[in-house]
């Protein structure tokens, strides 16, 4: 070995020898490039997700003069005066001599059309405000709150190409010097349902959507998704019918989700022409029970499977030990192997309801794009979800939206990002070696 | 060290001389100090009971533990005098020089040229088709399993029996013209009568390479070895020739071995 | 002898009370196994039934082979007898496939070469420590809603790649095929790298012994007896990633377009089955029209390709999987 390096052949050797070290190394470094690329996206996803997000986080408010002390205001009607007229003497105060309707409409609307509302929800918690005045902080309009927060593009364009004017900015240049602004956490994002106006629209009303659509999920396609389980792995003979069944599980995990809106549509669309019910008579296509009995099918296979896996993960032992002692199989199933393997039944479950939880195309064609502004009480009132309200917003056209999408999507990656702690931590705990 | 030196420790004719190899995985200690010289052209049998180390130790010949990452390897390896664990050393040329046939047959799910020409065409050794043609048919005949499968070479090697299997995987580690050929218990995997045509073929090898063999079977290590080792858990207890190492055991553990009281 | 009756009674008799009980919770766990089946029936059914009522409208060659597809300006209205050739030139439906086929194409240029060796590297080369931070992360890709996809799709790889064509002098579309399939493909990396994992590892250690034992580097190995080994399974992967793919929504109807362009210039515009099948269906539409039941005609389309590939795909991959076990 050692002195082959000084004949020609063996100097051919080692070259060919260095070339072959060159292509390993260079085939190891593809595939570092590949995994980093697959991070990198990742960083670029959620830096311009946290980005455009953070900014939804806070809202400008406007400290103004308010009047309570008309007459027509009382303890009784106090939550539904309309404040209008008062918000509109308020930032005329706030900004004194502002002439001429044109700018005057102008200036109102550097409050956001919402702030009468708002208004209206803090006096009717403190009434005894009634009667006197009172400096409140209420809501900015959009345009202004994206200019406070640099989010107007270049304010240095000619006048026409931007939605805020050169005396808009000098208003609210002005209530700043003064300080009339602040900057608040956006507890209106959190708490409304959807709205038209970017400032007054909020995500409460998804989320409670979304909760109320997984909960149908959950409690149709747990028990369904493991007693299937429970029969393909412990009680089915090995046959052609459970065969079919096995092939149709694996085959109906792989369709895509939008089949099962098309499902969902297609028993509707059938229901109203062979005239089993008739829309509106029943509850509506948007309902919470509707689309959570889509995702609930959608979701079936992967419970199913993630259930067969912990069932199968038993070992056998424990079935022999059970059935040793007298148990008949199904005792020996639901007293032993089903204990031990719930929490694998339960990561998966997670993990099913994860995916069912961002999941947007089924209940697009069952119609649960509808404009929702109330939260919904019940599972069969009209509703949204998380990713539907993030489809919706994502195609306004309003820069405002934009930063509302991105807060929404932050949510729902929060929620995702809990469900799936929660599986690995159930996993870690409770994961045996047998 | 209890191993009993023979004549054969003479460091300069011996084609592999191993001093003081230590083996760890992980924190245990599988090979804890042998000292071995390996003889040129001759068939070298490592024995012992199961877990004794003599395929671990197999293994550091042609570095193939470097492929385990827990796995660390002490003490010096010399071949034809050179460090086969010195930096400057390329495991793939050492390999090339060193090849290693396997417990259970692993031809390639390819055809039976293309994997006798594998070798080859990785360390570039035929400069055409022709040659390696030659290289392949050259290959197969040394293995003695040319005549079987002249007429199939585009077959998949996966196809042959368990013995000719193991056969192609002789000829290809003969492909790169290696100067030591290791087995890993080639013959545990076969039937008797295909044993018996790898014991033969093993003994023809002998004159062109240098074989060190692990064998669970003493009777295989009398048949084809003209030298043997006996390793007892992680050590070695004894070597010599292998005629007086069965007839003449010097260690009291080496000959309870041998007559069947450890195993 | 009541000695003998007692005795096999206590046998017999004693746990009778159980079995209809046990009788019933065995059909209910049957009943259980069966809605999968039903699902299944449910989905056919509905799919077939609306694309018959089509196919009364709309021959289904023109539908096939059409290379026109305009429904907007489809006539509308129940009862449509007689606009049957008006019908048959706007549900052409050749342009959604070569779109979808495009888009696809671009995802799978991304995801089957970035996926693939990823599953290599981490498999083969990697650091168990590096091992340990770059699993979960492939796993959070996997776990992003695709809606998301979508948002970052619209919102920043179209104007980015748009932008970067016309520094390059190239006119992009701002709903190219390309920002849509790529976008799709980073979605399908983790897919494509955990199937191919598992096809990778099912290759026993003793081929690459043998190989690493005749002195082939490790890439020698994973090129010349890994991967042919692995053909089988990495090809089914791949098939079930573009199964992924075709029948992928939300990316596509956020970021791809809604004109049904028949090219193949990935810069340009172009729409999809399921981008169709969304814009047929969602707002406010007739339930009866030619439209709607389109939507259904092309579910079924793309309910057949899936389930063709898939069902291919997993033939493949036991039969791989027998070959080693």
């Amino acid at each position: 070995m050692t002195d082959m390096s000084n004949t020609p052949e063996g100097a051919a050797r080692k070259k060919r020898t260095a070339k072959r070290y060159a292509a390993e190394k260079r085939f190891e470094y593809i595939g570092l490039a590949a995994v980093l690329s697959a991070a990198l996206f990742l960083v670029i996803l959620l830096w311009t997700i946290v980005g455009n997000a953070l900014p939804a986080l806070t809202y400008n408010y406007v400290k103004i003069p308010i009047d309570l002390t008309t007459e027509k205001l009382t303890a009784e009607n106090a939550g539904s005066f309309d404040y209008r007229k008062i918000v509109r003497n308020g930032i005329y105060e706030a900004v004194p001599g502002v002439k001429g309707r044109k700018d005057r409409k102008k200036l109102r609307g550097l409050v956001s059309s919402g702030a009468a509302v708002e208004l209206r929800s803090e006096v009717s918690e403190n009434p005894q405000w009634i009667g006197t005045k009172q400096d409140i902080y209420l809501p900015l309009s959009d345009t202004a709150d994206l200019y406070l927060k640099n989010l107007m593009g270049d304010i240095t364009r000619p006048e026409a190409e931007r939605k805020f004017s050169d005396i808009e900015i000098k208003w609210t240049d002005q209530l700043k010097e003064q300080g009339k602004i602040e900057s608040r956490f956006n507890s209106i994002f959190f708490t409304h349902g959807a709205s038209r106006e970017p400032e007054m629209a909020g995500i409460w009303g998804a989320v409670v959507g979304s909760f109320l659509t997984l909960l149908v999920t959950l409690v149709l396609s747990v028990p369904v998704g493991v007693g299937a389980a429970i029969y393909l792995e412990e009680f089915a003979p090995k046959n052609k019918l459970t065969g079919f069944i096995e092939i149709n599980i694996n085959n109906l995990a792989a369709v895509p989700s939008i089949v099962f809106g098309l499902l969902g549509l297609g028993f509707f669309l059938n229901g109203v022409y062979l005239g089993w019910f008739t829309l509106g008579g029943g509850f509506p296509r948007s309902a919470a029970i509707t689309g959570g009995i889509v995702l609930a099918l959608m979701t079936l296979p992967t419970v199913i499977i993630a259930s067969r896996a912990a069932i199968k993960s038993v070992p056998p032992s424990i079935r022999e030990a059970a059935l040793g002692i007298g148990a008949s199989k199904v005792q020996a199933t639901f007293h032993h192997v089903l204990p031990l393997a719930m929490p694998g039944i339960l990561t998966g479950t997670i993990i099913g309801m994860a995916g069912a939880l961002g999941e947007t195309a089924p209940l697009l064609l069952i119609g649960m794009v509808a404009f929702i502004v109330d939260i919904p009480g019940g599972f069969t009132e009209p509703a949204t979800v998380l990713p539907v309200q993030i489809f919706m917003w994502a195609d306004f056209p309003e820069i405002g939206f934009q930063q509302k999408t991105a807060a929404a999507i932050l949510i729902l990656l929060c929620f995702l990002i809990a469900m799936n702690a929660i599986a690995v931590w159930l996993r870690n705990k409770f994961e045996r070696r047998w | 060290m209890s191993a009993t030196k023979t004549q054969s420790n003479d460091t300069n004719t011996a084609k592999i001389a191993c001093s003081d190899v230590h083996v760890f995985y992980a924190d245990k200690e599988a090979i804890k100090g042998v000292d071995l010289n390996i003889k040129e052209k001759q068939v070298t049998a490592l024995i012992g009971p199961s877990g004794c180390g003599k395929s671990t130790f197999l293994r550091c010949i042609n570095r193939m533990n470097d492929t385990i990452d827990i796995c660390r390897v002490t003490g010096n390896i010399q071949l034809d005098g050179q460090d086969i664990y010195a930096p400057e050393v390329n495991v793939v040329d050492l390999r090339a020089d060193v090849g290693m046939v396997f417990q259970k047959p692993n031809p390639f799910p390819k055809s039976i040229f293309e994997n006798v020409a594998y070798g080859p065409r990785i360390h570039g050794l035929a400069s055409s088709k022709a040659d390696m043609a030659n290289i392949v048919e050259q290959s197969l005949i040394r293995a003695g399993l040319w005549e079987e499968v002249k007429d199939r070479l585009d077959q998949p090697g996966t196809g042959l029996s368990g013995g000719q299997q193991q056969r192609l995987c002789i000829a290809r580690a003969i492909a790169v013209s290696p100067s030591v050929i290791l087995m890993d218990e080639p013959c545990s995997a076969l039937d008797p009568i295909a044993t018996s045509i790898v014991e033969e073929l093993i003994d023809e090898l002998r004159q062109n390479y240098t074989i060190v063999i692990v064998t669970h079977s003493m009777q295989q290590a009398a048949r084809v070895s003209q030298e043997t080792a006996f390793f007892h858990l992680g050590e070695i207890v004894e070597t010599g020739a292998t005629e007086e190492i069965f007839t003449n055991p010097k260690d009291p553990r080496t000959e309870s071995y041998i007559t069947g009281r450890i195993g | 002898m009541s000695e003998v009756s007692e005795k096999t009674n206590r046998l017999v008799g004693r746990n009778s009370a159980r079995r209809p009980l046990e009788l019933a919770i065995k059909a209910l766990l049957f009943a259980c196994a069966g809605v999968a089946i039903l699902t299944t029936i449910g989905i056919v059914f509905s799919l077939i039934f609306e694309t018959l009522r089509f196919f009364g409208r709309v021959h289904f060659l023109d539908f096939l082979f059409g290379l026109h597809w305009s429904p907007q300006s489809a006539f509308e209205g129940a009862g449509s007898t007689g606009s049957d050739v008006d019908n048959s030139i706007v549900f052409g439906a050749i342009p959604l496939f070569a779109g979808t086929l495009l888009i696809t194409l671009v995802a799978m240029c991304v995801a089957a070469p970035i996926g693939l060796m990823s599953a290599i590297y981490l498999s083969d080369y990697a650091h168990p420590k590096f091992r340990k931070v770059a699993k979960p992360i492939l796993e959070i890709l996997a776990g992003v809603p695709t809606v998301v996809y979508g948002f970052f799709a619209a919102l920043t790889v179209a104007p980015a790649i748009r932008g970067f064509g016309e520094n390059l002098g190239l006119t992009v579309s701002s709903e190219s095929a390309l920002a849509a399939g790529l976008v799709m493909g980073i979605m399908i990396i983790p897919f494509v790298s955990s199937l191919s994992d598992d096809v990778i590892n099912a290759v026993p250690q003793s081929l690459r012994d043998g190989s690493a034992g005749m002195g082939a580097t490790k890439s020698e190995t994973i090129r010349k007896v890994v991967l042919p080994a692995a053909l089988p399974g990495i090809v089914s992967a791949m098939m079930l990633a573009i199964s992924r793919a075709v029948g992928e929504t939300m990316i596509v109807v956020m970021a791809a377009g809604l004109a049904a362009n028949l090219t193949i210039n990935p810069l340009e515009a172009v729409t999809t089955v399921t981008v169709q099948i969304v814009t047929l269906l969602v707002g406010d539409q007739e339930f009866d029209s030619a439209k709607t039941l389109a939507a259904f005609a092309l579910g079924l389309t793309l309910f057949f390709i899936t389930l063709t590939l898939n069902f291919i795909a997993l033939r493949v991959v036991n039969k791989y999987r027998e070959q080693y076990d």
